[in-house]
């Protein structure tokens, strides 16, 4: 194996990549031949790193320096200052949004965003390459395979998974091993395992960033639970969206297959597992197992009636274990650490860590992994770096479409899966969008819904018909035609789809009514009854108005669309409301704040 | 000995057998939950969420769906599940496009009478968008019409589970989803087979037979045209139901009375072709059996199964007996034989054949069946358009005392009454085949093996020197299944017969509707049989070479079975057709 005096770590994740990564590396490559360094410095493409606010993220070794919004045209600088002569890129290096202090002293697990995660799942994210499955072997690859194949019984490596308290990480937050224990016993003559990586959530993308940074991983869980349930054969079923993680995951199949670690007799034992990929075409309701399983078997994916649950009639009719991405991630690291050791980290009921994806108005969007039971607080504020633009927090949605809004008023809640449900939220699978005091919770609902009604599949009453209702009743709402009786309606229909949607995504679609409806009902009240929006968001409730502030400069009246601005010079203009587009050209193009919403 | 499950519904215990759900448990126990989505042994997916119930899990739970559990506690008639149901039968309401006035299905419409027993009165409560259709009416034997479907999908089952046509299923998603062909091709470009088994799985008025009842008027009332009508074996089993009489009823003599009563010039009976056919296709059979023609012969009378054949088996299309189906004989025999007789031109006479059967429409227009650019037969009407017409001229049909049909083409002996039935046109042609070949009289004429049902049924028969391995199947997707096993080489047959529809023409896609509730205890198919084996059992003649008007048929006209001029006017051709005709 070559030897190198320097790593250039270039993420490879889909956020990165959509900024140019790969033309990074390719110039990266292409300097250090120049430089005559190609035999010392190593660039190597990695999975997501998680901060992908800052992307595209470069991190050279060893020092751990971490630049972040890399252009091509920096890199010739960081390879001829910092890899030829040793000197980090000041103007280059990551600064921390909270504190606005460089990172330049400091390695990557002492920067705030990461100090206080601790990765299990993403533990290789970031880390190797996932194209080379010799360092994913290096970092211990594969080693919890052959401790199961070769030193535990199926029962044994089901009791393990038992024990860890593992729970699924797809949103339902089902004992994993308890799942794996009803597939075993299962008695068939042919039964699957399949990994659910049809990541549907809007901002969820933990098990795109795994399946991109860390395939092997997965590969390694599903034979690993193929050999504990009795399975021969392994199905991911993951979106056609998803590229990079589909040509990665390929590689690492076939990489796999090559050396031995799928196929016929395994470690030289009787076991022999194969997989494959199912490409999805984008329908969310393709997440809820039985519906994915339809979509396997080639027909429309819709759900099916449960009972007969997958463990006992799942793919094809036969017995058919589903987990999550991100669970199996956690699978080969329980086998090699124990469950006790997976158990002392999180919280009692739920063990381990979990994966959030941080998005909305938060200043760190990306990725993190924290254990279990971590505060909301931490979360939002000491990881993410809060709230941009000195603005007030309003409320937190975890869960995605099927999740809830959790108020600031609750922000030292601990993440777990149970906490979350009893305050009407959700795990789910990790979304966590932050809003504002700009943000509308009706037009929240509303925008949740809107997803939720494009995305239902169409078989059941309740869903089918009855989020489309609830979405017209919300749409009159925010469009000042909300009426007396509107939130009963809401309401009702809520707790009907709930109580008899045929699967869990119509059965949760109205959550994030529903918990909006608890925390902010006076949002829905003050729109329907006093025709405003206390967020000054909703454009048909506001009306835009200019100030004493006004010098007349004419600006506003020039960039009026709809002509609805006049005045003379010097005098202070106005807005006829009849004509007002409710654009925001005006406001903005003043230069004195004096045009505002109301 | 089976084990039971005890579980409490209402506070009432019942014990079943391990499988059974908790819909069939409750019913069982006295109870009737509502449903609309589910068709006993058709559908059973859980879509509609009418028929759910409180067994203390976190939601309701889908009784039709909903396998019973030991000491499970149901609870049917809470508030709640009150509530849940009317809150879902209102939001299919709110995109139901409600012309109940004139709904073909009005009074015998499964949502219309979960209305009233739901006692949803605020229809308007959900009010909002809905979705906008056109009507398909290119098809020459179903109409589709969106506006009103529920997307309940027992209609796709049908087409899909019961047929193994599959040419409608659900397209698009969400609110947005509707059935159809895909690509938005309309029935007419797709291999349909005019089955209509699609329409007596729908609970409403969202498909229905393309109406041909004021064609039929219209020629009544043209003093140019003789109207010669001749109505199905299969139709007075089952007529009597739209006039409120029970299942099982045969009506022949009422009906008789009632097709003179409308107008029409002759009441001839298909029964006498049934016969007819018989004659033509036994002797076919035992021409093909001594000289080496194509085996298993296969039955010809079902238009659904020819069209089946023509677009999804095609290589068995030698094996199809050559013969038309009885009415298009009938039809072939009144435009010659009896034109002749009366004096009239053929093209002066209209047929109307009163049918069970939608796919009838499809194959009267067939050019193979017409002689010199004149069809056959004019207009094919359903039993229930056959209804509709005796209730629009004001007919008292349950008071009518019973007449006999028109003579020389009114006369039919048992083995043709049975035709209505799955296994009846077999039994009918072993009765001849018999006595032709063997020369003796047959006794017992009842051959059960072939009665019933199953969806494959076979037996061997011994026919003098010979031994004769037959099958009949019922309803296409057994039909497939069938074909499969010949092709694969699994199995031999000489003869066989198939009926488009499961159960045969007794529950034609034209007959009267029976609504699911009333399906999942009673089977149409086995009680308008009865009517019928009953009505056989009943004739002094019970072989069709025995029926009088047959032979004076051949004496005077046509010669002998499969003569020149028989095979001129009683057999046809078929062709292979693609899947899609775009």
């Amino acid at each position: 194996m070559d030897l190198y005096r320097a790593h250039v770590l270039v993420c490879g994740g889909t956020g990165c990549t959509s900024s140019g990564s790969a033309q990074l590396i390719e110039r990266f490559e292409q300097q250090l031949q120049e430089k005559g360094l190609e035999k010392e410095v190593k660039v190597i493409r990695t999975g997501c790193f998680g901060l992908c606010e800052a992307g595209p993220v470069v991190i050279v070794y060893p020092e751990g320096t971490f630049y972040s919004r890399v252009k091509v045209e920096d890199v010739d600088e960081i390879v001829s200052e910092h890899l030829l002569k040793g000197r980090k890129v000041q103007h280059l290096v990551y600064v921390d949004h909270a504190t606005k202090e460089s990172s330049i002293q400091k390695s990557l697990d002492e920067i705030g965003f990461y100090k206080l995660q601790k990765r299990v799942a993403l533990r290789n994210c970031g880390v190797i390459d996932p194209e080379n499955i010799d360092e994913y072997i290096a970092f211990d690859g594969y080693k919890a395979l052959a401790k199961a194949l070769t030193e535990m019984t199926r029962e044994q490596v089901i009791q393990e998974i038992i024990d860890s308290g593992l729970r699924g990480r797809g949103g339902g937050g089902f004992p994993t091993g308890m799942k794996w224990k009803f597939g075993y016993n299962s008695p068939a003559d042919q039964k699957y395992i399949a990994c659910n990586a049809d990541e549907g959530d809007p901002g969820a993308f933990m098990d795109r960033s795994l399946l991109e940074g860390d395939p092997h991983a997965i590969i390694e869980a599903m034979a690993i639970g193929g050999y504990a349930i009795g399975a021969s054969e392994g199905y991911v079923y993951v979106r056609a969206e998803y590229p990079i993680a589909v040509r990665r995951l390929q590689v690492a199949i076939d990489q796999a297959k090559e050396y031995g670690l799928l196929g016929k007799n395994i470690f030289g034992t009787d076991f022999s597992f194969d997989m494959h990929i199912r490409l999805g075409a984008g329908a969310f309701v393709c997440g809820e197992e039985t519906a994915l399983m339809n979509s396997i078997e080639g027909k429309r994916g819709e759900p099916r009636p449960r009972p007969p649950f997958p463990a006992v009639k799942g793919l094809f009719g036969k017995p058919t274990v589903l987990n999550n991405v991100e669970t199996y991630a956690n699978i080969p690291q329980i086998i090699l650490n124990g469950a006790s050791w997976f158990k002392s980290m999180g919280a009692e009921k739920s063990p381990g860590t979990k994966v959030f994806a941080l998005g909305g108005k938060i200043n760190n969007t990306g990725l993190v992994e924290v254990p279990m039971g971590t505060p909301l607080r931490t979360v939002i504020y000491d990881i993410g770096g809060g709230i941009p633009n000195g603005k007030k927090l309003k409320a937190v949605q975890t869960g995605g479409p099927s999740g809830g809004c959790i108020p600031a008023d609750k922000l030292d809640i601990s993440i777990e899966y149970d906490t979350l449900i009893e305050i009407g939220s959700m795990m789910g699978s990790g979304g966590m969008i932050v809003m504002d005091e700009d943000n509308c919770m009706v037009d929240i609902a509303r925008f949740f819904l809107d997803f939720t009604v494009d995305e239902s599949c169409g078989k059941c009453t309740p869903c089918r018909v009855g989020t489309r209702r609830m979405l017209e009743i919300l749409e009159r709402i925010v469009e000042g035609k909300g009426e007396e009786g509107d939130i009963e309606k809401l309401e009702t229909l809520a707790n009907n789809i709930k109580a008899t949607a045929l699967c869990g995504l119509g059965q949760t679609a109205p959550n994030p009514v529903l918990s909006t409806l608890k925390y902010f009902r006076d949002e829905y009240e003050a729109h329907i009854k006093e025709k405003r929006c206390p967020a000054h968001h909703c454009q048909a409730l506001l009306n835009y108005v200019i100030s004493d502030k006004c010098r007349g400069c004419t600006l506003c009246a020039k960039v009026c669309p709809a002509e609805a601005i006049s005045g003379a010079v010097r005098q202070q203009h106005v807005i006829d409301t009849t004509k007002c587009l409710k654009c925001g050209a005006c406001i903005e193009k003043c230069r004195f704040g004096a045009i505002s919403k109301q | 000995m089976e084990q039971l499950i005890h579980l409490t519904i209402d506070g009432v215990g019942v014990d079943v057998p391990a499988g059974t759900t908790v819909l069939e448990a409750a019913k069982q126990a006295g109870i009737n939950i509502p449903t609309l989505c589910y068709l006993k042994d058709i559908n059973q997916i859980g879509a509609c969420r009418l028929c759910v119930v409180d067994t203390g899990a976190r939601a309701l739970q889908a009784a039709c769906v909903l396998p019973v559990a030991p000491n499970m506690n149901v609870r049917t008639n809470t508030p709640a599940v009150r509530e849940a149901r009317k809150v879902n039968l209102e939001l299919l309401l709110s995109n139901h496009e409600k012309k109940c006035l004139t709904c073909v299905r009005s009074k015998n419409c499964e949502l219309q009478t979960l209305c009233q027993e739901l006692g949803v009165g605020d229809e308007t409560r959900f009010a909002g968008a809905m979705t906008k259709y056109d009507v398909d009416d290119l098809s020459p034997s179903i109409v589709r019409d969106n506006n009103k479907c529920v997307l309940c999908r027992r209609c796709v089952a049908a087409c899909n589970v019961s047929q193994a046509v599959g040419v409608i299923g659900p397209v698009n998603r969400g609110f947005n989803t509707a059935i159809e062909s895909p690509w938005g091709m309309k029935l007419s470009d797709m291999a349909c087979i005019n089955c209509g088994q699609c329409i007596a799985a729908c609970p409403v008025g969202a498909l229905y037979e393309k109406d041909s009842t004021q064609k039929v008027w219209d020629l009544l009332a043209n003093p140019n045209k003789h109207v010669v009508v001749q109505p199905a074996p299969a139709v007075r089993a089952a007529l009597g139901e739209e006039f409120g009489m029970p299942m099982g009823t045969a009506v022949t003599g009422k009906m008789a009375a009632a097709l003179r009563r409308l107008g029409f010039d002759k009441v001839f009976d298909t029964d006498f072709a049934a016969d007819l056919t018989i004659m033509e296709e036994a002797t076919e059979l035992l021409d093909r059996l001594n000289n080496g023609g194509v085996l298993p012969m296969i039955t010809s009378c079902s238009p659904g199964w020819i069209k089946f054949c023509e677009h999804y088996y095609s290589d068995f299309i030698p094996n199809l007996s050559t013969c038309k189906s009885p009415h298009e004989m009938e039809g072939a025999i009144i435009k010659s034989y009896y034109a002749q007789k009366a004096g009239i031109d053929p093209k002066d006479i209209a047929v109307v054949s009163v049918m069970p059967c939608t796919a009838k429409k499809y194959e009267a227009a067939r050019p193979e069946l017409a002689a010199n650019g004149v069809p056959d037969v004019d207009e094919v009407i359903t039993t229930r358009e056959l209804a509709r017409m005796i209730k629009e001229a004001g007919i008292d049909f349950a008071n009518l005392k019973d007449e006999d049909f028109d003579s020389l083409m009114g006369e039919s002996t048992g083995a043709a009454v049975i035709f209505g039935a799955t296994g009846g046109v077999m039994e009918a042609a072993l009765r001849t085949a018999y006595e032709v070949v063997t020369g003796e009289t047959l006794e017992n004429v009842d051959f059960e093996a072939v009665r019933g049902v199953e969806g494959v049924k076979e037996a061997s028969v011994k026919v003098g020197d010979i031994t004769l391995n037959v099958a009949v199947a019922n309803g296409t997707a057994n039909a497939a299944k069938l074909l499969d096993a010949i092709r694969a080489g699994e199995k031999t047959y000489h003869f066989i017969e198939i009926m488009g529809c499961p159960g045969g023409c007794v529950t034609g896609g034209g007959q009267p509707i029976v609504p699911a509730s009333v399906r999942m205890t009673v089977d149409p198919r086995v009680v308008r049989a009865k009517a019928l084996y009953g009505e056989d059992a009943g004739k002094a003649k019970r072989k069709s070479h025995e029926n009088a008007e047959v032979k004076a048929l051949y004496d005077e006209f046509l010669g002998k079975p499969n003569s020149h001029k028989a095979h001129e006017l009683l057999h046809t051709t078929y062709v292979a057709r693609p899947k899609y005709s775009k």
